[in-house]
């Protein structure tokens, strides 16, 4: 454990230049003095000294203030205006090395990665129906987008007059209306409000949303049906009741943006309420090991796997979430072997409410080439029909959907996006747990910001609009159902600089045709 | 799963209603019985309200009652139970007469383990509540991860000797090592014990090191409430297993945590 003494207050001024990256810029003639944004900045970044509101320093350009202010007279602006330039040195290695010179610490972030990887998402063109292949018109036709969670049959017989006699293997499943789960978002990272309003919304879209690995709160009890139960190496709140009252339950072995990492929710952030969700003492760390204990081969995984299912008595589907790895077609061909109904891959780009920034920014892979990956090894080995198939990992809109079930998923697990529609700005602040919109914060004054209702709405309004998006599409490209988009290659081709990434995700290149 | 795996309820002297399972058949290919036909019976016996069940021929049948339910309910193993025996057990007492295997209580609410022999690897992970007691020895990583809540207090003893990583990431609850047959010149645990600990107490009678102790831990004095604690722990163990533990305070030693935040100071939250 780090010791590093406390830095000077000429350290800290000196270093400030650097790591100083946003200010507020003040319009005076139309500021009012009204000092709301004094009260609204939860990073203590403004002040008012005579007659005037003055910044000290910290802003994170959550946009709080800005957005609050009833003349909009602040504007955030980037500083410092200029260091000098350099292609390697850029501002950002110089801030990191500053800050770790002076605190001796790892770095801490939040959100997903943000570093500048191509999106491969960007690098993929659609396909559309022409002449030979007539569109559908989604507002007149019937284009179906509902999606099952869970193990399907393998085998299905008919009978002498064309009735299903027998299905061999069929397992729970779930519907859900739209090929989309909200990701698991716990308890802890966010607040109270910010889970209501995604189990709301999960509800109203008759999909399911993950609970994250923090227990479930007894309010959310009466979501049950559209969540998603995650069982992590923490096991927080993970009690017979929390089993049996869900849609479905997940093992946590990996998070996107934490490869092979646990879990550490500071002390600050176990309040009354967290400590009684998670069933831990009050104010201690909250950490996740980062394996599970039970859990050190793929014939470990297959015990826990089905001592879940016994425990749920088979009524749910039990799935595996893991983090987007080089070997990554292996491991999940290993976790449907174990007897897995379902399993998650989350790519690098995936979201965390905190995570050391060297493992979020450098370990993983994009979940383009992962899924695509996956798909083909369980395919290859006559696996994939058995199992539902969910990609995530920096699903930013419905194209982004549409190509990753066009490359091998059945459902997108959507995260960011939704807190984004909550009011999240993506200042990769959560980890501090300051957080101005009442998201990723437990301080009540700011929870009380997110008005659940609202988010609902919100939340739901926005997959609403990405679902009529993937039935545009799916018109267009003359398909009626979600599940033959799924692993559809063909309606897909490569756009990009490297012609090996497209050999990977097995995709033509543009202007390859069929003939 | 076609092969029978018979029950037998009958009401005892005290009108309490026992539930008889008998888990020594096999089926067509001559395997014991399997896992999932036994819970049936155990869910059925449940059901139909026994106090008492008592499973006969247990032949490493894995995650036997597992999430079972139930406040004063007995189920009593002649045989040998297999890996994650009382998973997520809320309530019942669970006792073996014979060995437990890996993950015995994993992840339990509430509820007794008492095992009349030997527990292997992983025995209490994650245990947020209930008792688990061991006659003989337990395997590497006892009691990882075992939390505290309210009046939910997980504890495990282990009459033997524990291996590596006792009490690893321990949150709260206690454990305490007997070191029964264990000779005076050798330690009772393993390596690395209490590493990443933040909460609770391990209670170790016999040899600890320095060098044994795992990141986060030390090696405290053992106080007044301590001995009420491990006294109310000996006591359990002796009616239990009709043992007498000698009460030579001198060799006990405690190990607790350095502190309940253990990775303060190890981050820099500065946003860059």
């Amino acid at each position: 454990m780090s010791t590093a003494p406390k830095p000077s207050e000429s350290e800290k001024k000196s270093d400030r230049i650097i790591l100083d990256k946003f200010q507020p810029v003040f319009n005076r003639d139309a500021c009012q003095m009204c000092k709301r944004c004094i009260k609204e900045c939860s990073y203590g970044a403004l002040e008012s000294k005579g007659n005037r509101i003055w910044y000290k320093g910290g802003c994170v350009a959550c946009q709080r203030c800005a957005a609050m202010c009833p003349t909009r007279s602040i504007e955030i602006r980037q500083v410092p205006s200029q260091m000098a330039p350099h292609a390697t040195y850029d501002d950002r290695v110089r801030q990191a090395i500053t800050s770790q010179a002076s605190t001796g610490g790892v770095l801490l972030s939040s959100c997903g990665n943000d570093g500048p990887y191509d999106h491969i998402f960007d690098d993929i063109v659609l396909d559309a129906a022409q002449v030979t292949n007539p569109s559908i018109d989604p507002l007149r036709e019937e284009v179906e987008t509902r999606t099952y969670l869970g193990r399907r049959s393998g085998k299905v017989t008919l009978s002498g007059d064309g009735c299903v006699a027998e299905s061999d293997g069929s397992g729970p499943i779930v519907a859900m209306d739209m090929p989309f789960m909200l990701g698991h978002i716990s308890l802890g990272a966010v607040s109270y409000n910010t889970q209501k309003s995604l189990f709301m919304a999960a509800r109203n879209l008759n999909i399911i949303a993950g609970s994250g690995e923090g227990g479930l709160h007894a309010d959310f009890f009466q979501y049950a049906d559209h969540i998603n139960s995650e069982v992590a190496s923490g096991r927080f709140g993970v009690t017979p009741e929390y089993l049996k009252r869900t849609a479905a339950v997940e093992i946590k072995i990996g998070q996107g943006a934490k490869p092979g990492h646990g879990g550490h929710l500071p002390g600050e952030k176990v309040t009354d309420l967290i400590s009684s969700t998670r069933m831990i003492p009050l104010g201690t760390d909250a950490l996740s090991p980062y394996p599970h204990h039970d859990i050190y081969s793929i014939e470990d995984l297959q015990q826990l796997i089905s001592v879940l299912k016994e425990s749920t008595e088979y009524r749910v589907p039990v799935g595996v979430k893991i983090a987007a790895v080089h070997n990554v077609g292996a491991i999940a061909s290993g976790i449907v072997r174990a007897g897995a109904d379902f399993i998650t891959i989350d790519g690098f780009r995936g979201g965390t409410g905190s995570t050391p920034r060297v493992i979020r920014d450098h370990a993983g892979l994009p979940i383009e080439v992962a899924i695509a990956t996956v798909d083909r090894r369980l395919t290859a080995e006559g696996l994939r029909n058995r199992v539902t198939v969910c990609a995530g990992g920096s699903i930013r809109n419905s194209a982004d959907m549409i190509k990753v079930i066009a490359l091998g998923a059945d459902v997108a697990m959507v995260c960011t996006s939704a807190l984004v529609a909550l009011g999240c700005r993506v200042c990769q602040s959560c980890h501090r747990g300051l957080c101005a919109w009442g998201i990723a914060t437990q301080r009540p004054e700011l929870v009380s910001r997110l008005d659940p209702e609202v988010g609902a709405k919100r939340v739901t309004n926005l997959y609403n609009a990405w679902n009529e998006e993937l039935k545009e599409i799916m018109g267009a490209m003359g398909i009626d159902s979600v599940e033959s988009l799924v692993g559809n290659r063909d309606r897909l081709r490569y756009l990009g600089p490297n012609p090996k990434i497209a050999e990977a995700m097995g995709l033509k290149h543009a202007g390859e045709g069929w003939g | 799963m076609s092969c029978a795996c018979p029950s037998e309820a009958h009401h005892s002297a005290d009108g309490q209603l026992e539930t008889v399972i008998d888990a020594s058949g096999h089926d067509q290919y001559g395997r014991p019985i399997d896992y999932r036909t036994l819970n049936v019976e155990i869910r059925k016996a449940m059901e139909e309200g026994a106090s008492r069940i008592i499973i006969k021929g247990v032949m490493g049948q894995r995650y036997i009652a597992s999430a079972a339910t139930a406040k004063g309910l007995y189920i009593g193993i002649a045989g040998t139970p297999g890996n994650n025996l009382g998973a997520f057990l809320n309530g019942p007492t669970i006792e073996v007469f014979g060995n437990a295997q890996d993950m015995t209580g994993n992840t339990m609410s509430s509820g007794r383990i008492i095992v009349h022999g030997n527990a292997w690897d992983v025995t209490g992970l994650a245990a947020r509540g209930g008792r688990i007691l061991v006659k003989g020895s337990s395997g590497y990583r006892v009691g990882i991860h075992m939390k505290a809540f309210g009046d939910q207090h997980p504890t495990v003893v282990i009459g033997g000797r524990a291996g590596d990583y006792l009490g690893e990431y321990m949150a709260g609850g206690a454990i305490l090592v007997l070191g029964n047959g264990i000779p005076g010149s050798e330690s009772p645990i393993g390596l690395f014990a209490g590493a990443g600990i933040h909460g609770g107490a391990i209670y170790v009678r016999g040899e600890v090191g320095e060098h044994q102790l795992g990141t986060g831990a030390a090696i405290r004095p053992i106080e007044e409430a301590d001995r009420a604690t491990i006294e109310e722990l000996i006591a359990d163990y002796e009616r239990s297993f009709g043992a007498t533990v000698d009460r030579d305070w001198e060799r006990f030693k405690k190990i607790a945590p350095i502190s309940s935040r253990p990775f303060r100071g190890h981050f820099d939250p500065t946003p860059i």
